[in-house]
């Protein structure tokens, strides 16, 4: 009877802390957002920019998101080598471009001199994670949940510092692809042409993964896959060739943002992948992880809420470099989401019952 | 020679022998029922002839080719479909894309159309369906996609895990009055059951499975008046 009792008491209690840590986040939000506002420091042309910002940072977010969520749906497995993953293809295209640049046909043929990087960095980074499967993940496919995990993070590691062992710690800068300089006028606003391109040429690579997983053979495959590996044999499916092109499709679009990301902060190291890498695997779990559309929703949300997220709600409070908060931001929203609706925004409620 | 012959086979679950050499066979055009209690081991049957598991010991062969050699997802081109225990349908995907799961294993396309003809016109009730998840489905249905999908890959032997599970009385004997029809097409059945009344009502023979282990073997005739089988699976005293 007294257990009873306290335990009643305890759930009471964290009860009422988590509801105080919901009004808390919604009062900070709140009067943060409206303090900026009253305080009039930027104009609307701003805001504008800080979404737009958010938009192709966020674009970029939901391609890596889709390979962590496609993974999971599969393999229930966090592949924490994924943003490794893109920084691979970063670097094969970044490799292929200086050399394209070199010759004069990035400047001749611009269109061609980003489709052709995008096209290698895709395939350089398709094959690694292929490789990575098959070597760090396939032996321990029936191993507890947690050894995979591990592998995965042993494989992180091996990839980034294997790349800074053969090209070192430095920095290098993606080639200049001029005619992306400047800005486009869209209805009379200016907006950067390397941001456009960004939105919207993850939005067709992601449409185009979206169709591959929806109405191809391969792609229904992996539907079925996912949802139960011995039916799915049953059907004549070959359930590890199923698995190996989920990797590859996930890392190719993984390797594509290593791209276009290039793009965006013309800076490749082996260390780039780590920061987006984490920031996608939160997306995927925003979006509800294994959730193909949700990866897609996750990405967008966080990359637009840490754009403008900094501005709208901190600077109010009168935090000094709110822009130094942005990471805040998005591990709070991680943290948030897994207390507050772990299935994610649009993922189903996580049942145990498995027919 | 027999369609399929399953020689002394052993399976092992983990650390549970679960066959103990098995031996049974099943001739061409035949519905053959294999019945017993809970963890006889007759899932686990279905599981060791589809490639699911592999047998430790023992022969497998399909019209004389060994088919222990063949990964599961091999087994279905070689003519073996099976109705996984519990449906085992796509839940998330449509009737009409459980369907083509189905077919995976046919590349010809005209093939696929005509075959979901024919599952639709077996059950009408999944033509009315077909666009909607099969998760939505209640559990006959979802008994009739399972079975229209193993039928899509034309199998010649359709191996059936209790397909009566769960399901109201009219709807068995629905169920039982397909497996019928789709014997008279010409695909060779192995029906596991617990319902061995129904099971045997429709079968040519069966096999009595208990702990892993065939005790009884005979037309289905002979084990319905089987006192011993009528006292274990029929409730007859």
């Amino acid at each position: 009877m007294r257990t009873n009792l306290s335990e009643r008491l305890l759930d009471l209690a964290v009860s009422v802390f988590m509801w105080g840590f919901r009004v808390l986040i919604v009062a900070v939000i709140l009067i943060g957002t409206i303090s900026t506002i009253q305080a009039g420091k930027y104009t609307s042309e701003q805001w504008i920019d800080f979404v737009v910002q958010g938009i192709s940072q966020g674009s970029l977010y939901a391609m890596i998101a889709l390979g962590y969520t496609m993974v999971y749906g599969i393999l229930r497995m966090i592949n924490f080598a994924h943003g490794d993953i893109f920084m691979t293809g970063a670097f094969g295209a970044y490799f292929l471009a200086t050399w394209l640049n070199n010759t004069g046909f990035i400047d001749s043929n611009p269109l061609l001199g980003l489709l052709i990087p995008i096209l290698f960095a895709m395939l350089v980074a398709a094959g690694i994670a292929m490789l990575v499967e098959r070597i760090a993940y396939r032996p321990l496919r029936n191993a507890p949940r947690l050894v995979p995990l591990i592998s995965a993070i042993g494989a992180s590691f091996f990839l980034e510092y294997a790349f800074r062992g053969f090209f070192g710690p430095g920095v290098y800068a993606y080639p200049p692809i001029n005619a992306l300089d400047g800005e486009w006028q869209i209805f009379g606003i200016g907006i950067q042409k390397v941001q456009v391109v960004v939105a919207v040429s993850a939005a067709i690579m992601m449409a185009i993964l979206y169709s591959i997983v929806m109405f191809t053979k391969v792609g229904k495959a992996m539907r079925a896959v996912s949802e139960n590996k011995d039916t799915a044999a049953l059907m004549g499916i070959n359930v590890n060739s199923i698995i190996v092109s989920t990797f590859a499709i996930g890392a190719a679009m993984a390797g594509a943002a290593g791209v276009l990301n290039s793009l965006l902060f013309r800076q490749i190291n082996f260390m780039i992948g780590f920061v987006p890498g984490i920031k996608a695997f939160t997306a995927a779990v925003l979006g509800g992880i294994g959730n193909i559309p949700g990866a897609m929703v996750g990405g967008l949300v966080l990359g637009i809420f840490e754009s403008i997220g900094p501005s709208l709600f901190l600077e109010g409070l009168g935090i000094p470099r709110p822009y130094q908060l942005k990471d805040a931001i998005a591990y709070t929203m991680l943290v948030m989401i897994l207390l507050f609706r772990p299935s994610g925004i649009l993922g189903e409620r996580l049942s145990t019952k498995k027919a | 020679m027999s369609m399929l012959n399953v020689e002394n086979v052993h399976t092992f679950y983990g650390n549970i022998h679960a066959l103990k050499g098995i031996n049974l066979h099943i001739e061409q055009g035949e519905i053959v029922t294999l019945i017993g209690g809970n963890g006889a081991g007759k899932t686990t049957t279905l599981r060791t002839i589809s490639g699911l598991l592999k047998p430790s010991e023992g022969n497998i062969t399909l019209n004389g080719e060994d088919l222990i050699k063949y990964p599961a997802h091999e087994v279905v081109y070689k003519g073996v479909s099976m109705v996984p225990e519990g449906r085992g349908v796509f839940a998330r995907m449509s009737v009409t894309e459980n369907l083509e799961m189905g077919a995976y294993s046919q590349s010809d396309t005209g093939k696929l159309a005509r075959n979901m003809e024919r599952v639709f016109h077996l059950f009408p009730r999944l033509k009315e369906r077909r666009a909607q998840l099969a998760g939505t489905l209640s559990g006959g249905e979802q008994q009739m996609l399972a079975t229209g999908r193993a039928l899509m890959a034309e199998p010649k032997l359709l191996l059936m895990d209790e397909p009566s599970m769960g399901l109201a009385p009219v709807l068995v004997e629905l169920i039982f009055d397909i497996i019928q029809q789709i014997n008279n097409e010409g695909v060779t059945i192995l029906l596991v059951e617990q319902n061995a009344l129904m099971a045997l009502s429709i079968a040519h023979r069966g096999y009595v499975l208990q702990t892993g282990e065939i005790v009884l073997g005979d037309k289905a005739e002979q084990l319905r008046n089987d006192p011993t089988v009528q006292k274990a699976y029929l409730g007859i005293e």
